[in-house]
Parts: structure tokens; sequence; C-alpha cells
């Protein structure tokens, strides 16, 4: 699904990735943690396809496809998506106008006519189940005046109606409380499959209690350092970054 | 001849075609006299500092169209909110157009200007309101009171609530190389009426038009006006927007303004209050690319105690644009509590687009509470990474995110076909087709 060669990237002339190599199988959930100022967040937004970073050497590939010069949008047509850590407000425009427009506009690059309305209301409904998300809340704003937990609420709620091939999410447990950790997570295994890969980035274990990786590799200082099963992540919570660190630098 | 020559000379040729013996004519010939001392305002003027008249000005205009024109309504349909039920005061090169229009008397006065300053039974009305509240020093409001002659004339009496909108629309046919428009439009709401004002001006050839409109607007206690004006024009259509607004104890006024087009607009909307309580509100989206101008000059003139304003005024400025803001509130001794809100934010899309943003704030008074802010800034390349990441492409999501930035402006809007209109004009503006339920 997903193939990462010697990744390097930089913003600004500054290194920040430093020769990642990642294999993401379809069926597969990584998760990629790291201490603060890792490279994980810069590896979401390179792979998603942010500008500002510029990919100095490496590739990506999603099924088999180098991906590295095309614009997000682009990727996202696809089938990458990121759910964000800090989501844009957008006044004036509805949760499912929003929606509407993302799917329209991908389904325009894909060739495709728009969604019809009743097939697109079906869904609506069925993916706003799922997260348990009620009908007001759709008819909101996108984001303005969200919670924290509504607004990743709102993220994996975007995952299931664009139904990435390849979903990323970056720090998805920040700032959720138990009952919307469940919640999201519930979401993001329902709708995990054979056809689809997740890569979940994230500086705590506690995400991965719900949403349980095949792999876990470690991050550090553009690298990754360690790669293992999902009891590496226990061990970390465990251990500490510290003791990765060491280990690295002996 | 020089555009300010032909005009005083045009003068005496006026005079034969209005009754001089009425008293509102030495209106007319202090205004004339007035503008011949002054002529037109220059970048010399702190007033006029950011906009220039030179260009406009060098066309020969016409000061009276020679021939009437018809439209047919479906020709310019387009320009109306037409899914509502509306009174209409249309206009043809000047001229009033019964065809297209739907006045009333009916227990209110939707008419005429030209009635007005004629007919007996107005003439208590002219003598109370007319050019009381207009600048009498500012020369382009003294050009346009020296040739008032036409224009919508609204007089709604006491204690009634006009259901429907009432629409003034300004048309510009071509018929003459490059015309001057003049509208004098007066409006007089009574105690505790209400009423809803519509007003276009539209060009429909590319031959320049000029027009310097002059509005006077009367709210006696209690009354409600909201006041929507849609600037939309074509490339070669330039506007001189006078507005003078008199409000008395308790009542509200907005006056809504939506520049999307046009070549150079200038707005002068200048709010007076006469007693206590008083609420204004002045609200603008500006949208506008190419080589297009948009000057707002608001003044805001708090001289009673216990009045509010809310002004609130968004710029999105494309290609090589210009815009220019100047707010300012006058707070006299006499009014205290006052409280006085002035915002005004700015996009520039492009590096080659320019706005002159200028909060004024002259305050006398020491138990008052005003605020201003200013910004200007570009759209976030976060906010435009994220609806990428959404397969938005990059177009569509910078329409999205500038939609989203002016979009607030518009809660306001208490007409709901007013409101749709112009979430569509904006849309179209911005090249986007976003699915809005609108």
């Amino acid at each position: 699904m997903l193939t990462i060669k010697n990744l390097h990237a930089s913003v600004e002339d500054k290194g920040i990735l430093k020769g990642i190599d990642l294999e993401v199988k379809a069926g597969e959930v990584h998760a990629i943690m790291g201490p603060n100022g890792s490279g994980k967040s810069t590896l979401s937004a390179v792979i998603a396809g942010k500008e500002e970073y510029e990919v100095t050497e490496g590739e990506i590939y999603l099924e088999g496809e180098d991906i590295s010069e095309l614009e997000a949008d682009e990727r996202a047509h696809k089938g990458i998506f990121m759910s964000f850590q800090y989501p844009v407000e957008i006044p004036g425009v509805s949760v499912t106008n929003f929606i509407k427009t993302a799917i329209n506009e991908t389904r325009k690059a894909q060739g495709l006519e728009d969604m019809p309305a009743n097939e697109m209301l079906k869904k609506i409904r069925e993916k706003s189940e799922l997260l348990e998300i009620d009908r007001k809340f759709l008819s909101r704003s996108l984001n303005e005046g969200f919670s924290g937990g509504e607004k990743k609420r709102n993220e994996i709620f975007q995952m299931a109606m664009l139904e990435p091939k390849l979903a990323i999410l970056d720090e998805t447990d920040s700032g959720l409380d138990i009952d919307a950790l469940r919640i999201v997570a519930n979401g993001v295994n329902k709708l995990k499959g054979e056809d689809n890969a997740v890569v979940v980035i994230t500086h705590y274990q506690r995400l991965l209690d719900h949403i349980v990786p095949d792999y876990v590799h470690v991050l550090h200082d553009g690298k990754i350092v360690k790669s293992g099963s999902k009891e590496l992540a226990h061990e970390l919570e465990e251990k500490g970054y510290d003791w990765i660190k060491q280990e690295t630098s002996a | 001849m020089e555009l300010k020559e032909k005009l005083i000379s045009s003068f005496m040729a006026f005079e034969n075609k209005v009754d001089v013996e009425a008293p509102v004519h030495e209106e007319r010939i202090a205004a004339i006299k007035n503008f011949e001392d002054k002529g037109f305002p220059n970048k010399k003027q702190e007033a006029w500092k950011y906009t220039s008249l030179n260009n406009v000005l060098k066309h020969d205009y016409s000061v009276f169209p020679k021939e009437e024109t018809a439209l047919e309504y479906r020709e310019v349909k387009k320009y109306f909110i037409h899914d509502i039920d509306s009174y209409k005061i249309v206009f043809i090169d000047g001229a009033y157009s019964s065809h297209l229009s739907q006045t009333t008397h009916d227990g209110i006065d939707v008419c005429l200007m030209s009635a007005a300053l004629t007919k007996p039974k107005y003439r208590i009305l002219i003598e109370n309101y007319f050019n009381k509240v207009a600048e009498k020093d500012e020369s382009l409001t003294s050009l346009n009171t020296a040739f008032s002659k036409e224009g919508a004339y609204i007089h709604i009496g006491r204690g009634k609530v006009v259901e429907k909108p009432i629409q003034i629309i300004h048309f510009a046919t071509g018929k003459e190389s490059s015309l001057l428009l003049q509208p004098r439009n007066l409006i007089v709401v009574d105690e505790n009426s209400h009423v809803q004002v519509i007003e276009r001006h539209q060009s429909l050839t590319e031959n320049p038009i000029l027009t310097n409109c002059v509005t006077e607007i009367f709210a006696n206690k209690r009354a409600i006006i909201d006041y929507y004006k849609i600037q939309n024009d074509v490339q070669t259509a330039s506007l001189v927007d006078n507005t003078y607004i008199s409000q008395k104890r308790d009542s509200h006024v907005s006056v809504h303004t939506f520049s999307f087009g046009g070549n150079m607009t200038r707005n002068n909307l200048n709010f007076y209050h006469k007693d206590e309580r008083i609420m204004s509100t002045l609200k603008g989206i500006t949208l506008i690319g190419d080589k297009q101008h948009v000057d707002h000059y608001t003044l805001v003139h708090h001289a009673q105690p216990n009045c509010e304003s809310h002004q609130e005024y968004k710029g999105v400025y494309a290609d090589r644009s210009t815009g220019v803001f100047n707010g300012k509130i006058l707070v006299e001794k006499e009014a205290q509590k006052t409280d006085a809100f002035q915002q005004n934010n700015n996009i520039l899309l492009d590096d080659r687009a320019t706005i002159n943003t200028k909060p004024q704030l002259e305050i006398f008074a020491d138990d008052v509470k005003c605020s201003h802010g200013c910004t200007i800034g570009q759209l976030d390349g976060d906010a435009l990474f994220y609806l990428k990441t959404r397969g938005i492409p990059e177009k569509e999501a910078k329409g999205l995110l500038t939609y989203a930035f002016a979009n607030n402006v518009l809660e306001s809007v208490k007409i709901p076909q007013v409101k749709s209109r112009i979430n569509r004009l904006i849309a179209n503006k911005l090249g986007i087709n976003i699915g809005f339920d609108l």
C-alpha cells in the first residue's frame, strides 16, 4: 500500500526527516511513536503533501505509484487521508456541505459524476451513527466552536465518508476524554479492512489500547530507530523515550 | 472643456427644466456655487488621499441624456431580487421607468423625487427634510444638490411596518457614449415604522458611467430602517455614493454595503445621532479584483448619550485592486455612555493588491466604550493544506477560505433572498461551486 524509501525532508533548509524506510501493507495498522521533535508530525505532513516541506531525497509510493511530486489534493484523490491534530475552522460552511464538497471534488477528479443526493444522505446518516454524531452537529459550521473531542470525531467522520486507502491519524488522541477516545477508536476499527491501512502517529500508548497496531515504529531524530510488535509500545510506556535515546546513542 | 466648466454651464440649461420659483431652487443655486468654489475633490485633500478621480473625470460625460430608452423586464430581471414580492422604483439613464416600477401611495409613499419636489402636497415634507442632513460643504454632494430633480422618494407614516422591501435600481443603457447620473433619494420614516430598502446601480454596456448619488435618510423615533447596497457594476462604471442618515431617539438604522465590482467606487456613509438610545449598524463586504478600487469613508457622529454604533467591514483584494477604509467615529462631549465598535479586516490575495485602512476616533467624552481594530493578512497556509488533504483543489480551497472569512458579515442580513443572492455573488466572484444550501 504505502512504501517509503530513504525519505529525507527539510523545512526552511533544516533537515527533519533523515532517511525513513517504511512499508505498510493493506490490512495493516502501523503506529509511529516518538518523543516531541522527533519528526512524527513532519512525516505525516510529508506523506499528505504539505508544500512547506521539501523532500530532498527518497520517494513515497502509494500502490506502486510515486506520489512525491503530487499536490495534497491529488494525493487525497488517490486515497490518502490525514486526520489533523488541529483541524481548521470554516465559518459559514456546514459539516454536511463541506463533506459533500470533498466527496464530489474527489469524484470529479476520478471522472465520476456527483454522488446522488439520496446516496449521500444515506451515507451521512450511516457514518454519523457510527461516530455517535447527531443531526444538529452536521449543520453546524465546520469546526467552529467545536470542543477538542468534537473536532476529532468530525475528523474520523470525514475519514469514514471519504473511505481512504491510507489513513494517517496525527495525534488523534490529544485532547480526548476517555469516552471520546473510545468512540473515535471504535470508528477507526470499524473502518479498518483488508483493503485499507492505518498509520497512527502518537506520543502516548493510550490510543493503542483501543486501536491495536500490527507494528510499532519508534522515530527519533528523523529516523526510525526501532520497530517491533505492539509490545514495543508497552515497553516505551514503561521505560520512557530516554531508553530509546540512550540505546541509539550507545 | 473640462467637466467642471461643462457642469457649471449646464446648470443654466438645467434651470430651464425646473421650477426656479420653488424653494428648493435656492438650495440648488447655493449648491452650484459651492461646487464652483471647491471643484472636484483631489488627492491633496485628506479625505481623498487614497482615491483619485482623475481617470474617472477625463471622460466627456453627457449631463442630460438626449433620448429616453425603454427596457424589457426580462432583459434586466437578473439585477432585481426577483424571488421576492417588492416595491420597485426603477430609473433608466436617470429617467423614471413606470414600466419596470411598482410604486404606491396606499398608506405609504413609495414614489418619485420629481413628484415630491413639484407637487404641493409634499411641500411641507420637502421643506422639513430635503437637503437637511446632506453635507452642504461637500463639493460632490453640492453638485448633486444643484442638479437634484429625480430619484426615489419614500415616506413611511407613523406606525407602519412595510412588509415588502423596496428596490431602487438605476440602469444605465449606454445610449450616450458616456453619461453622468446624479440620482437624489429621500427617505423619511416616521415613528414606530419599519422599512427595508435594496439599492443598486447597474450599467448595461461598456460605455463609461459616472454616478454621483445622494441619499438622505431620516429615522424618526423608534423607526427601523435596513438598507442594502449591492454594488456589482461593470468595469467601466464608477460610483460616488453619498448617504446621510439622521436618527432620532430609539431608532435603529443598518446599512450593508456589498462592493463586488465597478471601476471606482467611493462610499461616503454618514450617521448623525440627534437624540439618545440610538443604534447604528454599518457593515460591508468588499470583494474585488483586476484594477478595481473601492473606498469606504464612514462617519458616525455620536452627539447624544447612550447610543451605540457597530461597524464591521471585510475586504478581499485580488490582482491589482485597491481598497480604502477610513472609519471616523466622533464622540461629542455630551455623548456619555457611547458604545462604539469598529472592525476592519482585510485579505490581500495578491502581492500587487493594496489596502489602506485608517480608523479615526475622536473622543471628547470621558465615560465611553470605543473599540476598534484592523487587520491585513493573507490566507492561512495551514488552512489551505487542510482543505487540500480533503481532496479540494487549491482554487476551490482558496475560495472556500475567502468565503469563510467574509461570511459572518451576512449574519445580520434580514432578508433571506438578499442573503442568498449575496452568497451566490460571492461564490461566483470566487469562481467556486461548493454546494452550499442556498
